[in-house]
């Protein structure tokens, strides 16, 4: 039998793969065995601007939803629940697309001054 | 047809943590379409370009069902091999459930290298849907030109320079190829009207035997536009009448969509950075020669369904 | 039950994969492999395989459809020549990265250009560091038998990877041969059912295949590679064992022919090692000390068992029928002086380019090259590492 452990990535003590795995580690052929774990790994940190949702705006048609290439727009039975901000690349796409300006656009820079300050006075 | 309320329950097959551009239109194309295969089995092929080396980086795969990858040229050839196996084992009662095969590919998968290895697929009739998925040009490699590349755009290798403004040659007409090797399904459509690519995925699925869907699919960095007017830009595409949105069903082309009024070509031009060059002064004509090949494929395209001719406005 | 027949190399590979009873086949005719194609599409018309058979528009999209189904579960074959193998390259290369346990038979040809039809081993060198197993085969008798032993080698868990089944066009596979074939039900117990790991058609456990590596993970793939190559040299004389069980017919990595006590010995594959064989039984009768090694095996090179059957031979001879031009001979030259390098035995290892195109290797051919041997042998020097033999100078 050679080394290679091809049981790896079906076995329930399996461990998240990682860089500093060896070649006996690493799943047979770079196979992925977990379909849409690309959800942990986390784009949001691209996003220059951060879609708002205007809560008393929208009217849930779920265009937005429809329209996001990241999937990241969360909805709950049929309804418009969150954004996944871990995803969110905020490509602006969402608030562009709503027929009623639900969505606004933030600068991401703008938000963390304001959260800086708001930290500040408390 | 299904409310966007409903479709929006329906498990999400291509999750988030892929490595798109923000914005990138392949995200929302996909999406749309294997949201219309419903709650099936779905095996998805996918050949080498932006979608696939931006989905599947290992460890991480933004597919939530089965996958396969193996080149660029025979993405075609590689899901009729999925599907033969289907076939095969199924007869031989080896698997018991149904499976859905999708292969998606960009125009240079599929205009070009892909072509033969697409028709051939196509030819021999196995039941599999394929989506180009058409940015017009290579944009994995840095902004190609493709024979889906509109004539006058400008690419890094059709630069729009003193001499030469931009692609020499008009788009290759794939979606009317594809409908010439009289396959069950053949049509193209445009993400402006989500109902319309959902109806085509679905019945795409849904088909006996092969099916081609063409998406216009912009890319932001290739087109140079403002990213999130993608979906008015698409639907300049279609309005401007250089994107039309048809079917071919068991050989009948039906026009989908007839713009109200002539709308002309300069409204899909103008927002993009790649046909910046065409407003200059003297490079007039090439607009003129694209809109005449618009006009006339447009014209040949009404027959085909039809429809009553319309002359473009003098 | 053995049945003694009388077939051509062709037809007795395509009853071996009639009788293999794959789930997929996906092929595109090409001189001098088209028998196959043509016999087995006749197995499928008749209704005598389950095989779902994939008429492709290339040889490309013939590998391509054989990824595709071996992925999904299958048991998927293909099968090629020349400028077929050459335009499957891509493929061929994927399909071992992939690990996918893909049994094509190649009936070798001569590649292009210019065009040529006939026999010579530069299709199969073209793909020998493509990561796919290659036997050889000397005869019709062989190819059927290595067709069989490659289903189990190429599905061996330590192994899975394609496996090549290379036998001479036109001399091999187009000439009539009395062989032995097993019956049906010895060969489908002796393949058993293919049962993957990993399936694309598991929808219990979708799988996402063909990733995209980076420089943080590719470079362990590959070296799981190398592990499978390895472990199949070992997977290859176990398998053989069992053959030998149900046939009677010996497989190893390597055929020694009066090897034992040899000093001279000429290295060779496929059919010309029949020839070669012929003119040592003639030599020997002359009292020359002579043998032929016919490695069965080429990748991975069994270089252990190349050095353990030539460790006692004084001078060799590599017979090439491809050229690398690099000037440094033919392919199989390289590996085995490198293979010979390190037993510090002084043995002379001199190489000869023959049959390119499809010339004949004569027994005269083989005699000039004992007596090369003999004579460095005697002078105790080489001197010309490269040579050409049956051509016009």
């Amino acid at each position: 039998m050679t080394p290679f452990n091809r049981n790896f990535g079906q076995g329930g003590t399996r461990k998240a793969i990682s860089p500093d795995m060896n070649w006996r580690e690493l799943t047979k052929a770079g196979n992925i065995y977990e379909p849409g774990n690309s959800a942990s790994y986390e784009t949001g940190d691209w996003r220059t601007i951060r879609p708002v949702w205007n809560k008393d705006r929208c009217i849930h048609c779920l265009i937005c939803w429809r329209y996001c290439p990241d999937a990241s727009i969360i909805s709950t039975d049929g309804k418009f629940d969150s954004f996944d901000y871990k995803h969110c690349k905020g490509c602006g796409i969402c608030a562009k697309v709503c027929p009623v300006h639900a969505i606004d656009m933030f600068s991401e820079d703008e938000i963390d001054r304001q959260e800086e300050a708001s930290k500040n006075e408390k | 047809m299904a409310t966007l309320k409903e479709l929006a329950k329906v498990e999400e097959r291509f999750v988030g943590g892929h490595r798109l551009c923000a914005g990138c239109g392949h995200g929302i194309s996909v999406r749309m379409v294997l949201n219309a295969a419903e709650d099936a089995n779905v095996v998805v092929g996918c050949a080498t370009g932006c979608l696939e080396v931006a989905s599947t980086i290992y460890p991480y795969t933004a597919w939530n069902c089965s996958f396969i990858h193996s080149a660029f040229e025979n993405a075609g050839a590689t899901i009729s091999g999925v599907e033969a196996a289907y076939k095969s084992l199924k007869k031989q009662g080896k698997i018991d459930k149904d499976f859905k095969f999708v292969a998606f590919g960009g125009d240079g998968g599929t205009y070009d290298i892909g072509f033969q290895s697409l028709s051939g697929a196509m030819e021999r009739g196995h039941n599999i849907v394929y989506v180009c998925l058409d940015n017009e040009a290579y944009m994995n490699t840095g902004i190609q030109r493709s024979s889906a590349t509109p004539m006058g755009a400008d690419t890094t290798t059709s630069p729009a320079g003193k001499v030469v403004p931009g692609k020499q040659q008009p788009r290759k007409d794939l979606t009317a190829i594809m409908a010439a090797h009289n396959i069950p399904y053949a049509a193209q459509t445009a993400i402006s009207n989500w109902q319309d690519v959902h109806r085509k995925a679905k019945k795409a699925f849904d088909v006996e035997g092969p099916a081609f869907i063409n998406i216009l699919s912009p890319c932001p960095r290739g087109w140079r536009y403002n990213t999130p007017d993608i979906v008015e830009l698409v639907k300049k595409a279609v309005e401007t009448r250089f994107w039309p949105m048809y079917e071919v069903e068991n050989g009948k082309w039906k026009l989908n969509y007839k713009p109200k009024k002539y709308v002309p070509i300069e409204e899909f031009l103008k927002p993009q950075g790649r046909f910046r060059h065409l407003f200059a002064p003297g490079n007039e004509h090439v607009i003129k020669a694209i809109q005449k090949e618009v006009d006339e494929r447009w014209l040949a395209l009404l027959e085909r369904c039809g429809e009553t001719p319309e002359l473009p406005p003098k | 039950m053995k049945n003694k027949v009388a077939i051509t190399g062709n037809e007795a590979v395509a009853q071996a994969m009639k009788q293999i009873n794959p789930d997929v086949v996906a092929a595109y005719p090409i001189t001098p492999q088209t028998e196959v194609v043509q016999i087995f599409s006749s197995f499928v018309s008749n209704g005598q395989v389950d095989t779902e058979f994939v008429t492709v528009e290339s040889e490309h999209s013939a590998m391509s459809a054989a990824i595709g189904a071996s992925a999904a579960g299958a048991r998927a074959m293909t099968a090629t020549s020349s400028q077929g193998l050459a335009l499957m390259f891509e493929m061929v290369y994927i399909a071992s990265s992939l690990r996918l346990p893909i049994v094509f038979p190649v009936v070798n040809r001569a590649l292009s250009g210019p065009i040529n039809i006939h026999c010579d081993h530069s299709d199969a060198m073209g793909v020998k560091d493509a990561g796919v197993i290659q036997l050889f085969s000397e005869n019709a008798q062989e190819a059927y038998d290595n067709m069989i032993q490659a289903v189990r080698i190429a599905e061996h868990p330590d192994v899975l990877l394609p496996v090549s089944v290379n036998f001479d066009g036109f001399i091999t596979s187009h000439a009539l041969d009395v062989l032995e074939v097993l019956d049906d039900e010895t060969v489908k117990n002796f393949v058993g059912q293919y049962q993957p790991e990993e399936y694309l058609l598991d929808a219990q456990n979708p799988v996402s295949m063909g990733n995209f590596d980076m420089y943080d993970f590719y470079f362990e793939h590959k070296r799981q590679q190398v592990a499978a190559m390895e472990a199949a040299k070992k997977v290859i004389e176990e398998v053989g064992k069992e053959y030998e069980a149900i046939s009677g017919r010996k497989y190893g990595l390597v055929d020694a022919y009066r090897l034992d006590d040899a000093e001279m010995a000429v290295v060779v594959l496929n059919s010309a090692a029949g020839s070669a064989k012929g003119v040592v039984d003639e030599l020997r009768e002359k009292g020359l000390k002579v043998g032929v090694l016919k490695p069965r095996v080429f990748r991975p090179f069994p270089f252990e068992a190349v050095q353990d059957a030539l460790k006692k031979v004084k001078a060799v001879a590599v017979l090439d029928r491809a050229e690398t031009f690099s000037t440094l001979g033919g392919p199989m030259f390289a590996d085995v002086r490198t293979a010979l390098y390190d037993l510090k035995n002084d043995i002379k290892v001199i190489n000869y380019v023959y049959g390119l195109g499809g010339r004949d290797l004569r027994l005269e051919d083989v005699e000039k090259v004992f007596d090369d041997l003999a004579n460095i042998v005697k002078s105790g020097r080489a001197d010309k590492f490269v040579n050409y033999l049956g051509l016009r100078e």
